[in-house]
Parts: C-alpha cells; structure tokens; sequence
C-alpha cells in the first residue's frame, strides 16, 4: 500500500496554511444578479439557451420550492440561510470551446495547484497515451459551467454520451426529458427543489445497451466564485447490459461567506446495467471556529429500475462545514442489488448527518452498507440510514456494518439506523461499533518512529480500508491524501 | 572490534551511525543516573542507576512489581510515566525531553511484552511506514517500495518467519508466537542500537522460546546493545547474557556475570526484598 507513504508525504509538505486548496483564480465572471426570482430563473436558462420545455420545468420547481420548507430533523446545527443574499450563477466568461488548447491556462494551473493526478492533466493537456492504458475522462465543471469536455470522440465510437448536462438538454432532448427527474422528482425535498430551480450544469451520462464505458468517467468540481451558491446537476442512465464507472472529487477555496451548495445526482439502471459512482469530497470544511466553510446539501439517488442491475456508492467525505447526504439505491427491479460505501470524517467544528437509504421493492433485492465515520476535534459525524423492504419485495436481504472512530474527547459519533421490514421473508443485519484511538496503539506507532500524525493516519487508514478498497486505483490515493489532510492537528 | 557478527550491519545507513558510535568509544551507549519514576502518583524506580555498554547484552530480572517494565517504558517514552529525579543519557545526551518517535530514530527499540493489534493495516506497511519515518528523522532517504520489501523478505527468512505474515494486519489474530516474533523481526528491520526485551519469553512455549531466542542472537553485534527483561532464567539459557542486573523496588540491588541468573534461580528473589528496602 504505497500510498501510505504518500498520505505521510502530503502530510508532511502541508505548511501553516491547513487548506492549501483555499485559493481564488483570478478569471472573470459572470454572474446573475444576487437573490433568487422568477427573473433569476429566467435568466439561467435564457444563458445556457435552454428550450422552452425546461424553463417550465424550472420555473414549476421554482413555485414549488416558495412553498416549503428547509429540513430541520438532521442533527447539524447553522444559523438561517439568506437565500436572497446568493448569486445562483456564475461562469467564466469564455466558455465556448472547440478543443482543449482554449482551456484557459488559469484553469490548467488550477488542476495543477489542486494535484489532480498527473494522468488527468496529461489528457486536459491533450497527450496521448499509448492504446489500451486504462484512461480516465475529465469532464471539467469550473464554477458551474463545464469547461473541457474530454476524450469525447473515443466515448462516441463506444455510443456513450459524456456531456455537460446543459449540452444535452440541447442535444439529447429526449433522453432528458425522459429521465431528469424521474429519481429525484422536482418535489422531491427542499434542497433537491431548488436545485431543480436553478442548477447550473454538471454532467449526463448515457451508456446504450450492452455497453461497457471504455473508461472511468470523472468530474472534478469547485467553487470558485464567492457567494456563489452551487447547483450540480448530475444524470447518468446505464441502459440494458451496460456498465458506467464514474468518479467525482472537489476541493474549494477558502473564503469567509458561508457557500451553499446544494446538488442533485441521478442514476438510472435498466435490466443487468451496473453504475458505480464513486465520491472524494472536499469542500472547504471552515476555520478553526467553523467560520466560512460550506453548506452541503445534497440529494443522491439511483433506481435500479431494471432486473438483475446494480448500483453502487462510494464516498469519501472529509470537508464541508455542515454536511447532509444520503446516496441511496431504490431496488426496483427483480434482483437488484445496492451498495453504499462510506468514510465520512469530521474535525474542527465540522458536522457531518450523512448515511443512505435502501429501498427494497422489488424481489430478492440484496443491499449492503459499510459505513466508517470518524470524528476528531470538536466535530458531531452521524450516520443516518434507512433500510426498508416493501411488503411485496420478497427475499430482500440487507447487510449493514457502521464503525466509527473517535479521536480525542469533544467530538461526537452516533448511529441512527432505521429498519422497517413489512415483508416477513425480509433479512436486515445491522453490526455497529464505535471505538476511540486508544493510546497503546499510537504510543506502539510512535515507538517504532511515527509522529502522532503519521501514527494516526496510518490507523486511521486502516480503520477505513474496507471501503478504501472499493475505490478505483485513481481515487484511493487522492482519498488517503485528503483523510490525512482533513485529521491535521487532531493530535498532540 | 569484530564488524562482521551482526549481519545487518553492513548497511548503508548504518554505516555513518557505526562511524559515530566508533568516534564516541569511550561514552557508554546508555547511562540512567538515579532514576525516579511515579505512575499515576505511586512511586515505581526509586533510584536506579544502570549503565549499558556498546554491544552489551544485559539481563534484567526480578520479582513481580520490582520495576522491570516501567523501565522499558520510561525508556521509550510512554506518557504518564513522569520522572521526578535523575536523567538517562543516550551516548551521553539526556533523552528525557525528547517524544518517543523521537527517541526511535536515535536507535532505541522496545520489543513489547504485548504487542498491539493495528487492525486494517498490513505489517509491511506498518514497517515500512515506520522505517521511512526513522530515516526521515535522521536525515537519510527514504526506501523505494521495492528495495524495502526486497530488504524485509530477506530478513523475515532469515529469521524464519513467513512470508504470507507480512501481509496480514499488525498483530491481529497472530498467536503468541506469532506475535513476539512479529516484534523480533521489526527489531531487525529497524536495526536499533538499543533494543529493550520486555519479558519476550512470557506466553512462549519452548519451541517458540527457542525461534525468537534464535532470531535474538542473531541480531545481536558489537553496535547493538540488549536489555532483556525477564522473570526466568530459563530464557537466558538461550539469549546468554554479558551481564546480569537484579531489580527489586525500583532499584538495581545486584549485578554479576551471567552466573547469576542460575544463582537466582536456586536461591529466588525472597533474598533482595530486605536489601532494596
């Protein structure tokens, strides 16, 4: 396991400033005027040309979120948000791009300060890499619009569609329509509603069928504007017999204002389809005092709508001030199968409520849920789970295992499972523990040469290796960087 | 002095350390000087005064409660073992100031009498992990992952143990045995200068005693010094000691050659109690 060495290395070359991703690139923006109205709305969709279809789409979600209101049952706490003191778009004023070379080079340098693998700077670079390595596709969102859309041609040759959700709306109408919504629907909750309002881009996916992607699909996000609220908006269907992996990371700039972001991912996979959506965030998590970090709210659901398909979550959480997110699975079809894979880790002041829902319809569905929640500083990390079998989805079966981990003695774990059961021949196994960093283990690290930090990291990375495992080679090291870089100064 | 015994020796690394340690001849490699301990406010050494020469292997023994594991971890660093007297000097430089990852890298290793379990991390890691952080500290490269795992394959059959045990985690569901061999072979890739036994042989059958004995006398050489900590003399039959101490209070009461572990083990420890007090 090298990347142990590079956790340590990273931890290491960290200076005074713990948030080296806190920085602003210099590009222009522009933004819509602050607050949210009709006319906000409007002004969206008016940028991004967008047919008539879908302004009446927003603009229904828009009446529809005046008249609810925010969830309060998470166990975070934040002082009330001013939804009119936001801008809800922002882009970099160049966005129409014919090919990589007018990438603005800012934006390349800000891939290099945030040590996306070098792999993926070649390919924004343009380099090409001898046939058959396993490569990775970069769907750039910058600030809300997607900026470099890679590795385009050879996913067309497979027939899959790779694309800033705004292009599709444009050039695949139909399966836009037939899908966006259709897993998160425009009443679905407060923050998913207005997500629906006035989502910037983000990307779509479709795989035909019996199509396997060629390539891990990833999308790298971050905040680059402040006080600009952000609203992703992900669609990725896997028609018959195909299978998708695809990968998404952020970091962000530090800032004082808190940012709002508040995205909505769907999936989508018909009969045999498989997605494996896989997550490193790191949102800025805020100071010392929790001052300036970001609100994450966000809506994430897959339906295997189809038999025999599968979906699968893997997510790395470590930054964010408050945190409030549930990727689940509905197991429609016959045979399906969710999975849910988790490290959520929370330090300084940071408040995690994070966890996932399997919703077990169909029959002989199967789920499973790993989930690793580890709390350091004065942090609150809960999880947050909802296992329930219909009362016709017969033989389902679920696999539940939440650990968490706590370091030092002001931070918080717990563990709220629900399980509701109305079918009899439905199986739920739920395991839990929750343990401390003891001092036996650090002092026996410690006496064989680590510091603290390097001691914690190396248990800590064992702790969450199960779920680790589950992510592709190209994110299992990012997200070891990013434990250690989020456990800083939890020792000592 | 004889630089051919220790097998390990000729190693880069450890090469600038034996220079240093050959300059220095004359200053013993480990000096504790009326050494006071508390724990949790009761009183454990009671001025010990002990001095390990370069290469020496030295036993100590003694009754139950005498001190002898508080010393390993004094030596070692462990929090709340607060020293209210005296100083221990590593090539005449006090250590007690100094963290415990610290006080690694400067050479000192203890073999726990119960290892602990780092679930989900593989020991090759965990070795690794620790040698780098060692070398890092004293200013020297860093291993590539191949040139390492090349290094701890050959020293794991050198000493015996199985390859596949590598690979599983720190400690966890090891036997016994297992264990404590685990903690020889990490004394060998770490190649400290002082390594401190504490009780190695308790929970060992014979057949055991005799693997980590082997793997003991294998490591030992004119640069590295052992203090090996145990209740019997059974297991001085096979790591033979240069010297003996006997401990009892939290104090040295007695010393010899390594004649006087069978002494003790005809006559007990029932002699000391009065003379310690």
């Amino acid at each position: 396991m090298p990347a142990v060495q590079e956790t340590v290395e990273h931890v290491r070359s960290i200076d005074v400033d713990q948030y080296k991703y806190g920085f602003v690139t210099d590009i222009e923006s522009e933004k819509a005027p602050k607050g949210l109205s009709e006319d906000t709305v409007r002004f969206i969709s008016a940028k991004k040309n967008e047919p008539e279809w879908m302004l009446a789409w927003r603009l229904e979600a828009y009446k529809r979120w005046l008249t609810m209101r925010e969830p309060t049952w998470a166990r975070v706490d934040y002082p009330k948000i001013d939804y009119q003191n936001a801008y809800y778009y922002s882009a970099p004023k160049r966005n129409v791009l014919a090919s990589l070379d007018e990438v603005d080079p800012e934006i390349l340098r800000t891939y290099e300060k945030l040590g996306i693998p070098l792999r993926e700077q070649e390919i924004l670079a343009g380099v090409v890499k001898p046939e058959g390595e396993r490569r990775v596709a970069v769907d750039a969102v910058f600030d809300s619009v997607s900026v470099a859309t890679t590795f385009k041609a050879e996913l067309k040759k497979a027939g899959v569609i790779f694309m800033p959700m705004s292009e599709a709306i444009r050039e695949h109408p139909e399966l836009v329509r037939k899908y966006l919504g259709s897993v998160v629907p425009v009443t679905d909750n407060f923050f998913a509603t207005l997500n629906s309002a006035v989502f910037s881009d983000g990307s779509f996916v479709y795989v035909p069928p019996g199509v396997r992607c060629p390539m891990e699909l990833s999308t790298y996000f971050r905040i680059n504007e402040a006080n600009t609220g952000q609203f992703e908006r992900t669609l990725i269907i896997a028609d018959k017999g195909a299978y998708v992996s695809y990968l998404e990371g952020c970091t962000a700039p530090m800032r004082d204002e808190n940012q709002l972001h508040a995205a909505v991912v769907e999936l989508v996979t018909l009969d045999d389809a498989e997605i494996k959506y896989s997550t490193v965030q790191n949102w800025y998590p805020g100071d010392a005092d929790g001052k300036g970090g970001i609100f994450n709210f966000v809506t994430k659901r897959g339906d295997c709508r189809g038999a025999r398909s599968k979906i699968s979550w893997t997510q790395v959480e470590t930054g964010s001030a408050i945190t409030w997110k549930y990727p689940s699975c509905i197991l429609r079809g016959d045979n399906s199968r969710g999975e849910f894979y988790s490290i959520a880790i929370s330090n300084g002041r940071q408040q995690v409520d994070s966890g996932t829902k399997m919703l077990h319809l169909g029959k002989n569905t199967t789920s499973r849920i790993i989930s690793k929640g580890i709390a350091a500083g004065k942090s609150d990390n809960t999880y947050r789970g909802l296992v329930s079998a219909h009362r016709k989805a017969t033989g389902a079966r679920n696999f539940t295992n939440c650990d968490s981990l706590l370091i030092g003695d002001r931070c918080g774990a717990h563990t709220v499972p629900y399980i509701e059961a109305k079918n009899s021949s439905a199986v739920f196994e739920h395991e839990a523990t929750t343990s401390k960093i003891s001092e036996d283990m650090l002092f026996y690290c410690r006496q064989r040469g680590m510091s603290a930090e390097e001691a914690t990291a190396l248990v800590v990375n064992g702790f969450v290796k199960d779920v680790l495992q589950q992510l592709p080679m190209e994110f299992a090291v990012e997200a070891q960087k990013l434990i250690s870089i989020s456990l800083e100064g939890s020792v000592g | 002095m004889a630089l051919a015994v220790g097998q390990p020796l000729g190693r880069d690394g450890n090469l600038n350390r034996l220079i240093q340690v050959c300059e220095d001849e004359d200053v013993a490699l480990l000096e504790i000087k009326n050494l006071h301990v508390e724990v949790e406010d009761k009183k454990i050494l009671n001025g010990l005064t002990l001095t390990i020469e370069k290469g020496q292997v030295a036993a100590i023994m003694g009754p139950n409660g005498s001190g002898k594991s508080t010393l390993a971890y004094v030596l070692a660093g462990k929090d709340n073992y607060h020293v209210t007297e005296g100083d221990v000097l590593l090539d005449g430089k006090s250590i007690l100031g100094m963290a415990p990852d610290e006080r690694a890298a400067k050479g000192v290793f203890l073999a726990f009498q119960y290892p602990v379990e780092v679930p989900g991390v593989a020991t090759m890691t965990f070795l690794r992990t620790a040698l780098n952080a060692q070398r890092k500290t004293r200013g020297e490269p860093e291993f590539s992952t191949p040139e390492f795992m090349k290094r701890v394959r050959e020293t794991s059959k050198l000493l015996g143990i199985d390859q596949e045990m590598l690979r599983r985690a720190v400690n966890v569901g090891f036997s016994g045995g297992e264990k404590k061999r685990n903690e020889i072979l990490q004394m060998a890739v770490l190649e400290p200068r002082l390594a401190v036994l504490d009780e190695t042989d308790s929970g060992l059958d014979i057949d055991a005693l005799k693997i980590v004995s082997e793997g003991v006398n294998r490591l030992r050489s004119p640069e590295r010094s052992m203090i090996v900590i145990t209740h019997y003399q059974r297991l001085l039959e096979y790591i033979v000691p240069d010297v003996v101490h006997v401990m009892a209070k939290g104090r040295v009461v007695k010393s010899g050659g390594k004649e006087l572990a069978l002494e003790l083990e005809a006559t007990g420890y029932a002699q000391f109690a009065d003379e310690a007090a």
